[in-house]
């Protein structure tokens, strides 16, 4: 019997997707914040994107004043408490501490961020008021990280601001991405709800902006327009059997346990083929949703893996194991997976090569592909005149983060090519500043 | 093994651990458990006449993640009966011979003095002890710190006890005073025993924002209470030595005073007493903190080759002087150590914004700051704001050889009579001009 059973109610889920960083309780705030220092010029605001004023919203909370903590942190970042959990923290703030030079836990800065910020979510207290209007209409496209932030920071200033969304609810892939354990669904949509109470932006969801006419017709309207269109699908990997049934894109069988795990169906044997984060979410979460076995298998040597070296290692306390310098070379079976064939690879010349003859098989019954998503270059070419680099990324102007399009701008995994939720809340409010300086410039 | 017996004139206890008059000798129960723990003595908690208390009596000061660093208390003396009281003090003198039960005591007239002293003495105490300390609700009656506060009713008072007592007396002073030595000196000429300090400090504990009043709170309102616990410490040691050193004093003493562990013992005892009283950590931790206080002071001990307690009793009263013995030609300077830095700068901020704007921080992107020793005069504040052990040291500059105190100053002339003399301090000072203030702006 695997470790985690296959769940078979909603509280074997919940269980099984147990909160890594739950909510402090006020005790727990209260000692954790006692033991910051209050660092002069702290390294752990420069780890930030956000910049968050990390020393003062921790001396707040530890003086009772959980909404000045709120606000120091929604002064930086709309995406405080979302950010608390999901943020990789271990190579960020947490990460910059100074109680590490010492081998001290580091001040669990993530955990004291959610817990302020949760105190005005919960209690809808109003922190922020928008200006009167300032006649000025702005699109965003997206209502993930990039794009609310940047309609929270607008709507500040008194623009109108309409969002537009492909999918049904907000938040992106907040919403649709991040590991169940790491951020619970209801989190994912209460910190945008209290935000749109607070700024009073429209969203208008199953609005999928995807022709010609749509841009147009938006260019229009707006003065300006923003792009939080993060990235696309999975992108296929051209391998042989890639059709079969129980061959699964990471982004999407994600997104599936996200929004109805119930209804996924996980393989008794699962091999993961990717060596990023989204490889290591995929395992994770099937191992803990009862597969007997999952390997995840990545074409070069372990320190090469774009995942973080924490999120490894959560995925191999679940049970996951990992094979290096294998490459997937087809996919086995009649009509549904039964095995992948793998070949060994080493590097020549600093190119990855296939080893002859050192093709096996390893029986399974899906295969999951994290070789990343698509961009979003054929998107972005029906807009025209936005250019894009050889990555398919958006290029925009640094600060600004104005596109080559003088009215469209642009932020978030469009513009990175995929970071994390903090980089995108911190594109979305700098690109409002950019819009604003253009917009009354 | 060291001999860790005590003796307060003459009042014998197998170690020096006592514990104050106070909650935790309210009664026969709770001392029989304490000597059963270890507890070298007791003052009972304080006799005398019928109180009533009030409900919310204790307030406390939290500092950062530790509570109770600082207490306070509006509770009266004993409000059980005088005869239970007695009673088992006798019961546990029969069950504890050989440690030490002192009553403590609290009346008006000279008649009620001579009776309840004839009581306690009846009942078995090994010695007496006149609480004219209590800050509150006792004093309005004429009582306690009323006594406490005015040296010639205490010397009076005291003389009183005299008359009848024939086991040892220790008068318990009260520190709402502005000299110590004052009141005991008083005690001296009364002709007590010993003395015991110190009673509680009249304080406001903190106050209630939302509802405007201060702790604790009784009905929507408060007083001013006795504060105690480990914040008063550095009060009760410099009232104590005060009192060691004082030529008209010259009477063992009992120090008490945020004392929690064997470290604070073993400090008393360096600056003069003989035994020292807990109360407050009692309260808090319990009678089981005697398990870490006797070892604790055994071990040192041992360490430094002390047979007995008074081999190191008053041990430190002769290096503290007044400020015009330091030596003039001492030089610290502060020192960091690179490999023990956490790179907080919480040094830089408190040396630039709260001192001498003597550290800096490198230029090439170093998070490590820098001593700037011209600047440095030797504050030791970096060292103690650095939240790293031993990561700050204050380094000897001077070569030792030049012994010269403001006193020597004085007789040779050498005192600065005017801010441009070579010699005054503050002269060769280098401060930055007042805008460069304004050139740090972020
Ligand atoms: C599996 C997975 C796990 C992750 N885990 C973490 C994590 O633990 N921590 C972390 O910090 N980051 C994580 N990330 C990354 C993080 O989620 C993204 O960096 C972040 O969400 C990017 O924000 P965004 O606003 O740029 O894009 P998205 O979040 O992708 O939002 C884009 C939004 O735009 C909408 N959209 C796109 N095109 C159109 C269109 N044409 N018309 C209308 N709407 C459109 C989309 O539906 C979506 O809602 C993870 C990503 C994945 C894939
Ligand atoms: C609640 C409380 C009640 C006290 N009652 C008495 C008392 O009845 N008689 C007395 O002499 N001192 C009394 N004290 C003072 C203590 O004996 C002691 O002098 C003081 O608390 C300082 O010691 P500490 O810092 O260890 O608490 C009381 C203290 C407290 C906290
Ligand atoms: S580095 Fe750590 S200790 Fe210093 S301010 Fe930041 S969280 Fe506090
Ligand atoms: S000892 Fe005082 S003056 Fe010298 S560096 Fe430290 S804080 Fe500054
Ligand atoms: S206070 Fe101590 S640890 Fe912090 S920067 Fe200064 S020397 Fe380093």
């Amino acid at each position: 019997m695997p470790e985690y059973p296959t769940p078979a109610t909603a509280q074997d889920l919940d269980q099984r997707f147990a909160q890594i960083k739950p909510y402090m309780n006020a005790t727990m705030a209260h000692y954790e914040s006692a033991r910051c220092l209050f660092c002069y010029d702290a390294p752990c605001v420069k780890a930030c994107p956000t910049g968050i004023d990390i020393p003062l919203f921790i001396r707040q909370i530890h003086t009772h004043n959980a909404e000045g903590a709120a606000r120091t942190i929604y002064d930086s970042n709309y995406f405080g408490n979302i950010c608390g959990k999901v943020c990789p923290t271990e190579v960020l703030c947490e990460g910059a501490c100074v109680y590490n030079h010492q081998h001290v836990k580091p001040i669990e800065i993530g955990r004291l961020q959610s817990y302020a910020t949760s105190q005005v979510v919960n209690e809808q207290k109003r922190l922020f008021s928008p200006a009167p209007a300032n006649g000025k209409k702005v699109a965003v496209i997206g209502a993930g990280p990039a794009g609310i932030a940047c309609a929270c920071e607008l709507r500040l200033a008194g623009c109108e601001v309409e969002v537009f969304e492909a999918k049904e609810q907000p938040s992106g892939l907040v919403l649709h991405g991040c590991a169940p354990y790491k951020i619970a669904n209801e989190d994912a949509l209460n910190e945008v709800a209290w935000l749109q109470s607070q700024f009073g932006f429209n969203i208008h969801y199953n609005h999928n902006i995807e022709s010609r006419e749509q841009w147009q017709a938006l260019e229009q309207q707006y003065d300006a327009i923003f792009l939080g269109i993060g990235l696309g699908a999975t992108q296929a990997a051209g391998l042989r059997g890639e059709d079969l049934e129980h061959v699964s894109g990471a982004t999407e069988y994600i997104e599936q346990i996200k929004l109805d795990p119930m209804s996924v169906r996980v393989g008794r044997k699962v091999v993961v083929i990717g060596g990023g984060n989204t490889a290591m979410d995929a395992a994770s979460e099937s191992a803990r949703l009862g597969a007997e076995e999952v390997t995840l298998a990545y074409r070069r040597p372990k320190p090469e893996m774009k995942a973080y070296e924490f999120e490894y290692e959560l995925a191999k306390s679940v049970g996951v194991k990992g094979l290096f310098n294998v490459a997937p070379v087809a996919i086995l079976g009649d009509r549904q997976v039964e095995g992948i064939r793998l070949a060994a690879t080493r590097v020549e010349a600093g190119r990855l090569q296939l080893v002859d003859g050192s093709e096996f098989d390893l029986a399974c019954d899906a295969v999951i592909l994290a070789t990343g998503q698509e961009k979003r270059s054929a998107l972005v070419a029906q807009i025209g005149g936005i250019e894009t680099d050889r990555q398919g990324r958006i290029v925009v102007h640094p600060e600004t983060f104005q596109s080559s399009h003088p009215k469209y701008f642009a932020g978030g995994d469009a513009v990175n090519g995929g970071a994390e939720v903090v980089n995108a809340a911190a594109h979305g409010k700098a690109a409002a500043r950019g819009i604003l300086g253009r917009l009354n410039g | 093994m060291p001999d860790l017996s005590a003796n307060l004139a003459g009042i014998k206890s197998p170690n020096p651990f006592w514990l104050a008059s106070a909650p935790p000798t309210n009664s026969g129960y709770q001392i029989m458990k304490a000597f059963d723990a270890g507890w070298g003595g007791a003052v009972w908690k304080t006799l005398g006449v019928p109180v009533v208390n009030v409900s919310s009596r204790y307030g406390a000061i939290n500092y950062r993640s530790n509570r109770m660093v600082g207490f306070n208390n509006i509770e009266l003396i004993s409000d059980r009966p005088l005869r239970d009281n007695l009673r088992e003090i006798e019961e546990v003198k029969k069950y504890f011979p050989h440690h030490a039960v002192v009553a403590s005591l609290m009346v008006g007239s000279r008649a009620e003095w001579h009776q309840i002293v004839k009581d306690a003495e009846n009942a078995g105490a090994d010695g007496l002890e006149l609480n004219f300390g209590c800050p509150h609700g006792m004093c309005e009656r004429g009582m306690g710190s009323a006594v406490g506060q005015e040296p010639e009713v205490l010397k009076l008072i005291t003389s009183w006890v005299m008359e009848v007592a024939t086991v040892p007396v220790i008068v318990k002073l009260t520190p709402n005073i502005s000299d110590i030595t004052e009141p005991a000196q008083a005690a001296a000429q009364g002709g007590a025993n010993a003395i015991s300090l110190i009673n509680t400090i009249q304080s406001l504990v903190g106050v209630d924002i939302d509802n405007f009043v201060s702790y604790p709170v009784v009905d929507g309102k408060s007083t001013n209470g006795g504060y105690c616990g480990p914040a008063v410490k550095p009060i009760a040691l410099n009232m104590v030595k005060n009192c060691a050193q004082h030529p008209g004093v010259r009477l063992p003493i009992s120090a008490i005073g945020g004392i929690e562990n064997w470290r604070d013992a073993v400090e008393y005892l360096l600056l003069g007493a003989s035994n020292v009283q807990v109360c407050t950590a009692v309260m808090h931790y319990g009678f089981g903190i005697i398990r870490e206080m006797i070892p604790g002071l055994e071990n040192y001990m041992r360490d430094k080759g002390f047979q007995r307690l008074d081999d190191f009793i008053g041990k430190a009263l002769p290096n503290v002087l007044h400020w015009e013995d330091l030596n003039l030609h001492y030089d610290v300077k502060a020192s960091i150590n690179p490999d023990k830095c956490i790179q907080c700068q919480l040094c830089y901020t408190a040396c630039e914004d709260g001192a001498h704007q003597a550290i800096r921080i490198p230029e090439d992107g170093s998070r490590i700051p820098q001593i700037i020793e011209e600047n440095c005069v030797g504050c030791n504040l970096c060292s103690l704001v650095c939240p790293v052990e031993n990561c700050i040291t204050m380094v000897r500059k001077d070569d030792g050889s030049r012994h010269e105190n403001w006193k020597d100053f004085v007789v040779a002339g050498k005192a600065p009579e005017t801010f441009d003399d070579e010699r005054a301090g503050g002269l060769g000072h280098w401060v930055p001009a007042p805008t460069d203030a304004l050139k740090k702006r972020g």
